[in-house]
């Protein structure tokens, strides 16, 4: 087989699911920043997106149901990021390690009330035709649904870096990235700055569970397929920054894809892993350090 | 941190000694309190007389649980680490005896059915030095530590640690429990290794064999409780925690953590992997289901109901946890992980030093009254 002709379809193939792991980790990243912990309920939030996007569909059929279902998506959990942040995440502060836990048990009973609610096997959300079909390039065809996922991620990602360098709240999320003392002691409500970058993280993560759902079957675990790779992500990209998370997940989405050429998937996954190990051996801080001269970080 | 004085907090269990006791419901209770372990340890010891067969081998896998929880105690508890990747070692324990085991069972060049179904005409080269009972014990005890003490070494030693290592050591287990999946011809796939006979000659149905194996895990978990209480109470254990309250504080006082965390850390994958040898033994399977992202992290909810700076208690939290399991999971399989779930989210937030906690506030109480 012509080796650019499996190459090229792979790459793009990767751009989709660096996409997807972008969408998944820009939250856990951008809170990682702000609070130092991790809500392994996250992926959840991803699954709880994708049902939210069926019974959007169930209710408002037609071709352009899918649009709609993504702010309806974005917000539904959005509010449940609200509900997890004032009742687990704030009671936990300053314990990280244990806040994982704690939300650890909250993904696993999200799970099971899915499991109960719609079934093990999972829910179709059916394309509309406008994105069933594909786009060929030349010799290479790309399914629409994948190029919908790459240009909503670039748009969110638009949004975000609006959002951080135009806006008063993203002054506020800057600042209290940098130091959240100082940021306090100037009169910024760090709580709500938290709250809100919670909110959108998981906002956003809502959004990638739609994008998934075109994809394939929403079934109760399907957070968990792309909520580990997000973790590395977020790992490899630095404390809080969205250009490293970024360059994190084009990394690992590509490196996957990739990977999946030449091997099968077990062995791309355990691959992905020893990249990730081995770029901490070079860069400990992640793709990009935010400067900082607390010891402590 | 907020923790209290660990010293005091490793040696729960036994009351701390030094204050004197006056009120008189305080002094009621202290021998009671010293009498606790040993009666415990009678009806351990006697179990095989006090229980069925079939009780006395979930008690048995259940002890080899608690030698792996252990270890967890070390490592969360006192180094501060949190791993989320132990049924990777556990794992490695139990397919490196499931191999010798499987090998044992064979014909002279016959190769495992498995492997036939999946199309395979040879063994695969690593499986054959594992015919040698000695290469598989030391393997059972030296892989474990060594994939540990590597892993986290290049992990700490680049100062990565806490959530970062979490989440990393969870990316272990879930890449290892998908290599096991994928690679059926070699590893047994989703089933794993299962239906052993004999081990180093020994039939493992004899009631004999099964008393004798429940014995030695008990021995075992007797020894390793002990061994980590002294280790706790050296220079090395003040320097585990002194690298989980201020890692830097000790940079500066001229000691590397690094070493001590990885110690630590491949000290409680060789007791992860002796757990698993044993448990592959008692249960008769090891299986990526038992290794896997979902095991890994239960196996902190046992340390963390127990309490996680206390032996005792994360023993005991094992062999809670693992009866709940065991009689809500039977008739309730959908139940027991919403019971998981909350017992997460209520142990962390309500009482996060979990049973030897709040068993060393009511004899404080007591004491104060």
């Amino acid at each position: 087989m012509d080796s650019v002709a499996l190459f090229l379809p792979q790459l793009f193939n990767g751009l989709s699911v660096a996409s997807l792991y972008l969408l998944a980790a820009v939250g856990l990243a951008l809170s990682f920043g702000l609070m130092r912990v991790i809500n392994m309920a996250h992926g959840e939030m991803l699954m709880l997106g994708g049902y939210l996007a069926w019974l959007t569909l169930m209710v408002v059929p037609g071709a352009f149901g899918i649009l709609l279902a993504l702010p309806v998506a974005f917000l539904g959990t959005a509010a449940i990021g609200a509900l997890v942040h004032m009742g687990l995440i704030r009671r936990l502060a300053d314990r990280p390690l244990d806040t994982l836990l704690a939300t650890w048990g909250l993904s696993l009973i999200l799970q099971q009330a899915a499991r109960d609610l719609f079934g093990a096997i999972g829910v179709e959300v059916r394309a509309p035709d406008w994105l069933a079909g594909s786009i060929s390039l030349g010799d290479v065809v790309i399914p629409s649904a994948r190029l919908m996922i790459i240009v909503m991620t670039l748009l969110v990602l638009g949004g975000i870096a609006l959002m951080l360098n135009r806006s008063r709240i993203g002054l506020d999320i800057r600042a209290v990235n940098q130091d959240r003392m100082m940021a306090s002691a100037t009169g910024i409500n760090v709580r709500k700055v938290e709250l809100t970058v919670f909110c959108a993280g998981a906002g956003v993560a809502g959004l990638a569970g739609v994008l998934l759902a075109l994809l394939g079957p929403v079934t109760p675990n399907a957070g968990q397929v792309y909520i580990v790779p997000a973790f590395l992500v977020v790992v490899m990209g630095g404390l809080g920054s969205l250009t490293g998370t970024s360059m994190a997940a084009l990394i690992l989405g590509l490196f996957s894809a990739l990977a999946q050429i030449f091997f099968d998937v077990s062995i791309a996954q355990m691959l992905m892993l020893v990249l990730v190990i081995l770029f901490l051996q070079i860069r400990p801080q992640g793709v990009v350090a935010v400067r900082s001269r607390a010891l402590d970080v | 941190m907020s923790d209290p004085d660990p010293m005091i907090l490793s040696a729960a269990g036994a009351a701390p000694g030094a204050a004197p006791l006056t009120a008189p419901l305080a002094a009621r209770l202290a021998p009671v309190g010293k009498a606790l372990p040993w009666l415990a340890l009678g009806l351990a010891v006697a179990a095989p007389w006090l229980l069925s067969a079939y009780d006395l081998n979930l008690l048995a896998r259940f002890m080899a649980m608690a030698i792996l929880a252990l270890g967890i105690v070390l490592i969360w508890g006192h180094g501060g680490i949190l791993s989320l990747g132990h049924g990777v070692f556990f794992g490695l324990g139990g397919y490196a005896l499931a191999i010798h085991m499987k090998l044992a069972d064979l014909p002279q060049g016959e190769i495992p059915d498995f492997m036939q179904w999946s199309g395979r005409t040879a063994l695969p080269w690593w499986w054959e030095p594992f015919s040698s009972p000695m290469f598989t014990l030391l393997a059972v005890l030296v892989l474990p530590a060594l994939v540990a003490g590597l892993f986290c070494w290049a992990v700490f030693h680049r100062r990565v640690g806490g959530t970062y290592f979490a989440l990393i050591s969870q990316a272990l287990a879930l890449a290892f429990a998908t290599l096991l999946v994928s690679q059926q011809d070699v590893t047994g796939g989703f089933n794993g290794l299962t239906q052993f006979s004999s081990l180093f000659g020994f039939g493992l149905t004899r009631p004999s064999v099964v008393q004798g194996l429940y014995w030695v895990t008990l021995a075992i978990v007797v020894a390793a409780y002990l061994g980590l209480r002294l280790l706790l109470a050296s220079r090395f254990g003040m320097l585990l925690r002194a690298a989980r309250d201020g890692e830097n504080r000790l940079r500066f006082l001229g000691y590397s953590p690094t070493p001590v965390k990885v110690a630590a850390f491949a000290l409680s994958a060789l007791l992860a992997g002796m757990a698993g040898a044993l448990f592959t033994l008692h249960a008769g399977v090891i299986s990526p289901a038992l290794v896997g992202v979902i095991p890994s992290i239960e196996m902190i909810v046992w340390v963390a109901i127990g309490g996680r700076y206390s032996f005792a208690g994360a023993i005991l939290g094992t062999l809670l946890i693992n009866i709940a399991r065991d009689s809500i999971s039977s008739a309730f399989p959908e139940l027991w992980l919403y019971v998981m779930g909350a017992l997460f989210i209520l142990v962390v937030t309500l009482m996060p030093d979990g049973l030897a906690g709040a068993a060393r506030n009511l004899i404080e109480r007591a004491r104060a009254r």
